[in-house]
């Protein structure tokens, strides 16, 4: 496991390095085209890729020692051999209660960090805009990392010789010079050398190599654009794809269970958030508030329990799905928009605020069998042995 | 589209607030004369609520009407009181309006209703009357005067002589380029009732008119049209300050005439016109004529919404809640004399009301 893990990331680095734009050193000569199915990594120009600020992008994303208790680090429920998300069931942008702090659990389902390097927003409700920024969040989240303040990671980056080392290759920066910027930089870097693609589906779809995937997932292609209407969010260009529309749904997972609490909740967070709340916080630790979705941060009702269009890439082995980890298999989503909008367990009513684009489906048996299977099809084969369940 | 997030976007909205719905409580302060308060209303409109056959609805409009009855709900301050628009039902039938209705209950503030075509050709608005009263009244809030006429009256003739039953005359209003239609009018009995309501009041009153129709000529051939709009207006036209709101024609229209301000509003319905472009599904949409190439089929929600009156200045700022879509604020411009779309000023991107029709 330890071997694939180390060849799927060093892949992705690798890949991740043909960027235009992108000029350094390192892996000078390596000239590999982008994995079948992506486009370019979009890489702000206040921040270059470097095979440094990789490197220690990569250590600190690893270190167990941001956190209140030092046994959590952003690895811990992003998981190299996981696909990037967590283990099982209902976690979080927290961790599961027997990885410590305290035993608290986050709210919402770890999301991978596989190809976030494209995302336009980050978090479920994107509240963040950008990695970099994003990546700050969680070490002071009190259900994540659980630090009162970011000092004790400059502490450590200013000190342990490993990192005294490479922030000043990567950065030109030693002691003082060292901020929560580069520590934010350097981890964003990192991340958008986590790109995966190259999957049966884009050989079938991209390479136009027929026998690449089966006859049901070519079938299940059809439903995905068709009838299913699974594509209008999850996107598939002419030549690549995301799978995602980087927009705000409200598609009834959650909030159907907190509907009849919205009314109270919003009034409640609104006041609370007036008076100064922390939004981050807030979300992550308050199961019902959390039910808010996109609400929470741009105070508009359209997107009253309305979350990030997640990508489809590594779907099959990033089990449980929603945000909330609510759903435990493919066939319990696809069953899910079927019934347009609810699941097993929910109030008879879909929530008064459900998207427009949500809509009972009228699928056969075979047509959702046949889209779990053209699903299947969209693991990169680093992650074929990756299991979160 | 505020959906299509970008930077920026992102950070505006993670700033102080960027919502219209949710009203900082320092708009609630006194206004226009010293001596009445501003307020807001909220106004929904075009719900369409639509039989199919025994307890089955379409879908798609009583989820419209659900959602804006649900969102007014939550706003903070809560506004003073709910209008809705007419067109609460598609053919005017008991099951169609009682549907609506109970919808409509779950409103939390009190509720006033404006008679649109579709809940009146099937039985002339009687059933409607039971559950909502007299088809046109007056009130006054707060020193603004309101008035809700019942606009989409036509002629005698075509009413009660042309159509061997009531089904099939409302069937006839209900079409649009319809050659056996009938453009609409507020009549001369309302008008007379009008006159003498309007008699008792100070000419500096602000005056608020509901209508369905608009109250001026735009296209006869969807009934955007009332056909006396003119004796209408010269009954206004003393008055300093005139909102006319009305509904109808599911699209945002702004529009100044002398002293006149009209303000349309959206449906929860359907946006006119519509796409036909997104047909897995059986549309339940009005046979349509002219395509709409700016809503996105796949959201049935956009280019439909609601509206929070906000009637600040002692005339009316219409915020627009648009789902899946941008939210838009049409505001007087007390300087121009006139409404303006306060997202649209760019002197290339204006476009002036007409002054003539």
């Amino acid at each position: 496991m330890a071997v694939r893990k180390r060849a799927a990331t060093m892949l992705a680095a690798m890949l991740s390095l043909s960027n235009a734009g992108f000029a350094n050193v390192g892996f000078a000569g390596v000239a590999v085209a982008e994995p079948l199915g992506l486009p370019p990594v979009p890489i702000p120009p206040d921040n270059p890729q470097s095979s440094d600020k990789i490197a220690l992008g990569n250590r600190l994303f690893h270190d167990l020692r941001f956190s209140s208790d030092g046994a959590v680090a952003c690895a811990t429920c992003h998981k190299d051999d996981h696909a990037f998300t967590d283990s099982p069931l209902r976690t979080s942008e927290g961790i599961r209660a027997s990885d410590g702090i305290g035993k608290k659990t986050g709210t919402r389902n770890a999301p991978t960090i596989i190809n976030s390097a494209y995302f336009t927003t980050l978090f479920w409700d994107g509240r963040s805009a950008s990695l970099e920024d994003q990546s700050q969040h969680p070490f002071l989240n009190p259900v994540e990392m659980g630090l009162a303040t970011h000092e004790p990671i400059l502490a450590i980056a200013r000190t342990d010789p490993f990192y005294v080392e490479l922030f000043k290759k990567a950065f030109g920066k030693t002691g003082d010079g060292v901020t929560m910027e580069e520590v934010k930089k350097a981890i964003a870097a990192y991340e958008r050398t986590i790109v995966s693609a190259d999957s049966p589906f884009d050989h079938w779809r991209f390479g136009h190599q027929e026998n690449a995937i089966s006859e049901a997932a070519k079938r299940g292609f059809e439903v995905f654009v068709g009838q299913g209407r699974c594509v209008s969010c999850h996107v598939i260009e002419q030549d690549q794809a995301l799978f995602t529309d980087n927009r705000f749904h409200n598609i009834g997972v959650g909030i159907n269970r907190a509907q009849f609490d919205v009314p109270r909740l919003s009034a409640e967070f609104l006041t609370a958030k007036a008076k100064g709340a922390d939004v981050d916080k807030a979300v992550l630790t308050d199961p019902k508030t959390s039910e808010l979705g996109r609400f929470a941060v741009t105070d508009q009702f359209d997107v009253i329990g309305a979350f990030k269009t997640p990508t489809l890439r590594n779907v099959a082995v990033t089990a449980p799905y929603m945000h909330d980890g609510s759903l435990r298999t493919l066939k319990d989503v696809v069953k899910h928009y079927n019934n347009g909008g609810r699941s097993e367990g929910d109030p008879a009513q879909v929530n008064d605020y459900l998207s427009g684009g949500i809509r009972p489906l009228n699928l056969t048996e075979q047509q959702m069998d046949d889209l779990v299977a053209f699903m299947e099809t969209l693991t990169t084969p680093a992650y074929f042995g990756a299991k979160t369940r | 589209m505020s959906e299509f997030v970008t930077r920026r976007s992102v950070l505006a909205g993670a700033g102080a607030g960027a919502a219209l719905t949710t009203l900082p409580i320092s708009m609630v302060t006194l206004a226009f004369g010293g001596e009445r308060e501003d307020f807001t209303f909220t106004y929904i409109s075009d719900a369409h609520i639509q039989q199919i056959k025994g307890a089955s609805f379409v879908r798609n409009w009583d989820q419209g009407l659900k959602r804006a009855v649900a969102e007014a709900n939550l706003v903070r301050p809560e506004s003073d009181f709910v209008i809705f628009g007419g067109d609460l039902a598609q053919l005017g039938k008991r099951e169609e309006l009682d549907h609506g209705a109970e919808m409509l209950s779950k409103l939390k503030g009190r509720l006033h209703a404006v008679m649109g075509e579709h809940d009146y050709y099937l039985d002339l608005g009687d059933y409607w009357s039971k559950l909502y009263g007299p088809h046109y009244y007056s009130f006054d809030h707060k020193g603004v005067h309101f008035v809700v006429l019942n606009s989409i009256l036509t002629s005698e003739q075509w009413t009660f002589h042309r159509w061997p039953t009531a089904e099939q005359r409302m069937l006839e209003m209900a079409g649009l380029d319809n050659p056996n239609g009938s453009p609409f009018m507020v009549g001369d009995k309302q008008r007379k009732w009008l006159a003498n309501d309007l008699a008792k009041l100070d000419k500096k009153t602000p005056l608020v008119v509901f209508s369905h129709s608009p109250l001026q000529k735009i296209y006869k051939g969807w009934n955007f049209w009332t056909d006396d709009a003119e004796e209408v207006q010269a009954l206004l036209a003393p008055f300093d300050s005139v909102n006319v709101i009305y509904g109808h024609v599911h699209q945002i229209q702004y529009n100044q005439i002398g002293n006149i301000s009209f303000n349309s509003v959206m449906a929860t319905a359907w946006p006119w016109p519509y796409p036909q472009s997104y047909a897995q599904a059986e549309s339940h949409l009005p046979v349509l004529t002219i395509p709409m190439n700016r809503a996105d089929p796949f959201f049935e929600r956009d280019a439909t919404g609601w509206q929070l009156i906000d009637m600040g200045s002692g005339r009316v700022t219409a915020r627009y809640q648009l789902w899946d879509n941008d939210q838009r604020t049409v505001a007087f411009d007390h300087k121009a004399g006139h409404p303006v779309d306060v997202a649209y000023q760019e002197p290339t991107q204006r476009r002036l009301p007409q002054n003539q029709y």
